[in-house]
């Protein structure tokens, strides 16, 4: 269930400590990159029906910025990663 | 059939056996010169007023379920065209001009109620923000009204003047803004398109796009192949899945928005009263109970139901605003799938593959559009160029930075 997050640093939580900051699949262009890219970073989204991976920030609690995989159907949390350490994982 | 007085005693006094259904149950034919997909609202009116003013009669509307069993048959009814920005408020009053109209237009009652609408404002800084949208009403010709503390009190008494926090010190009336009967839009609209030879095709899920020579030739269904010499999407909230099917990249997200209605009481809220404090709005049915909603659950989603802390955060933003509320039983609860575009405003436009046209982004604004959004995108269908109105909701705005951003939350669909 999405209304409850279990973060790595604070355990179980309601979704009401967390800000949604939304698709956190998108990788920000590099700052010369084209209009084109940059319009399709702030604007478009994939939007899938299931699988998604978000940034949730536990604003409420530890401050992190969390990367949330969920289930956009069944409201299903798959995984909840710090955001640093997906940033890295990601070699972003 | 059409509805008169006579007609229903006339029916009457035959033990009402003969009325006739609303419109066919129609089988798909093999080609259509204009095929929607999607019957709630938007595609029926698109349906219609493409049939009746733009003389296209070879039409298809498509939907996957029952007609009126999307976002048209879960919404709180609200109607109105107190808009600030230049590119809405002219496409709304538009709306407003039809919905006037609309029941001697289909020869069916819709129940539009036209009982005003009141935006409640708790700090000066809003007062002043509101007397901005009002006076941005007037220049587009829409009547609105400020009404102050002491005259609100006497036209509204039961709300929480004095709360700490968000004392009510007065609120934006536009009068002629009210509530219809969401379901009768539908069938209104279905009956309007079917007398003038549309086929409703209900039961029939469209599930891929076909394509030659970089055009659009059809669709793929439930029912089998259907051939169209043009196809809109009128998806509402699967509008990213149905574009995908033709590698359209859209500026939408899916998320959901609640909805509750109370039992049944006497009459005893006139208007629809929207909190300024949060995002609550609240007004009364025709049946009698307290139809309310406030903001989206947060996330993306395309479950048609919400969770339950939302609903608690509704309860509380209602009964800050009504402490009586708090009294009242609440009968049911429902959510639908709303498309958030990245600036909160609507998409009527072409798209790169020229016979593919692309009616989307409501968000949960949507259903006061109903008669203009079918009317625009008809429009757009039969000629091949935007109605005035709409000229600017299309969907080059993002890249050309002519984003119509009322809530001023920038590209943060859940923000609007
Ligand atoms: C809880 C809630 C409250 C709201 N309150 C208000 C309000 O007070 N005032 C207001 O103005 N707006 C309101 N809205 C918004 C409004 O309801 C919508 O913006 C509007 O109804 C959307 O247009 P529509 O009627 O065509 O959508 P829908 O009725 O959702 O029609 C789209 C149809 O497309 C069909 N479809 C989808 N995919 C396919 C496919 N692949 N093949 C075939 N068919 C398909 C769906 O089944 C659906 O029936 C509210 C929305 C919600 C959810
Ligand atoms: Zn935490």
């Amino acid at each position: 269930m999405a209304s409850l997050i279990t973060c790595p640093h604070c355990g179980v939580r309601p979704k009401e400590e967390f800000t949604i900051r939304g698709d956190a699949s998108l990788v920000r262009p590099t700052l010369t990159a084209s209009d084109e890219a940059w319009h399709d970073y702030v604007y478009v989204r994939a939007n899938p029906r299931g699988r998604t991976l978000e940034h949730w920030q536990h604003v409420a609690g530890c401050r992190r910025f969390l990367v949330v995989e969920r289930d956009t159907f069944t409201h299903e949390v798959h995984s909840v990663t710090d955001g640093a350490a997906f940033a890295t994982e990601n070699g972003r | 059939m059409r509805y008169s007085a006579f007609s229903i005693v006339k029916n009457a006094l035959s033990g009402n056996l003969k009325w006739k259904p609303q419109w066919r149950q129609a089988e798909p034919k093999p080609h259509y010169d204009v095929v929607i997909v999607g019957g709630g609202g938007h595609g029926l009116a698109t349906a219609y007023y493409l049939a009746k003013e733009f003389g296209v009669k070879n039409v298809a509307v498509l939907e996957k379920g029952y007609l009126g069993s999307g976002n048209v048959g879960r919404n709180t009814t609200i109607v109105r065209s107190n808009y600030m920005l230049p590119g809405n408020e002219p496409f709304y009053e538009f709306s407003m001009k039809l919905w006037e109209g609309l029941e001697r237009d289909l020869n069916y009652n819709v129940m539009l109620s036209q009982r005003g609408v009141i935006m409640l404002y708790h700090s000066d800084v809003q007062r002043d923000a509101y007397i901005r949208r009002g006076n941005a009403m007037w220049m587009e010709g829409v009547a609105a009204e400020l009404i102050e503390r002491d005259q609100l009190k006497k036209m509204i008494p039961f709300l929480n003047y004095d709360h700490a926090r968000y004392p009510i010190l007065g609120g934006l009336l536009q009068r002629r803004a009210g509530t219809a009967r969401h379901d009768a839009v539908a069938w209104g609209y279905a009956r309007g398109a079917d007398r003038h030879g549309v086929d409703i095709i209900e039961h029939c899920e469209v599930t891929a796009i076909r394509r030659e020579n970089g055009v659009v030739s059809g669709v793929e269904t439930t029912k089998g192949f259907i051939g169209c010499g043009k196809l809109a999407l009128a998806a509402a909230g699967n509008t990213s899945r149905v574009g995908e099917m033709a590698d359209l990249k859209l500026p939408i997200e899916s998320h959901v928005l609640q909805a509750f209605v109370t039992e049944g009481l006497k009459p005893c809220i006139d208007h629809v009263i929207v909190y300024g404090g949060g995002h609550f709005y609240i007004s009364q049915s025709d049946k009698g109970g307290l139809v309310f909603g406030a903001e989206i659950d947060g996330y993306t989603s395309y479950a048609q139901r919400g969770n339950l802390a939302t609903a608690e955060h509704v309860m509380e933003e209602g009964v800050t605003m009504i402490p009586g509320l708090s009294r009242v039983r609440v009968l049911r609860s429902w959510a639908g799938v709303m498309d958030m575009s990245m600036d909160g405003s609507p998409i009527i436009d072409r798209t790169p593959i020229d016979n593919l046209y692309l009616n989307c982004g409501w968000c949960y604004g949507g259903f006061k559009a109903t008669p203009a959004s079918g009317y625009c995108f008809a429009h757009l269908i039969a000629k091949n160029d935007t109605h005035p109105v709409a000229r600017a909701l299309r969907l080059d705005r993002f890249a050309r930075g002519y984003a119509i951003d009322e809530a001023g939350a920038g590209p943060q669909p859940n923000l609007h």
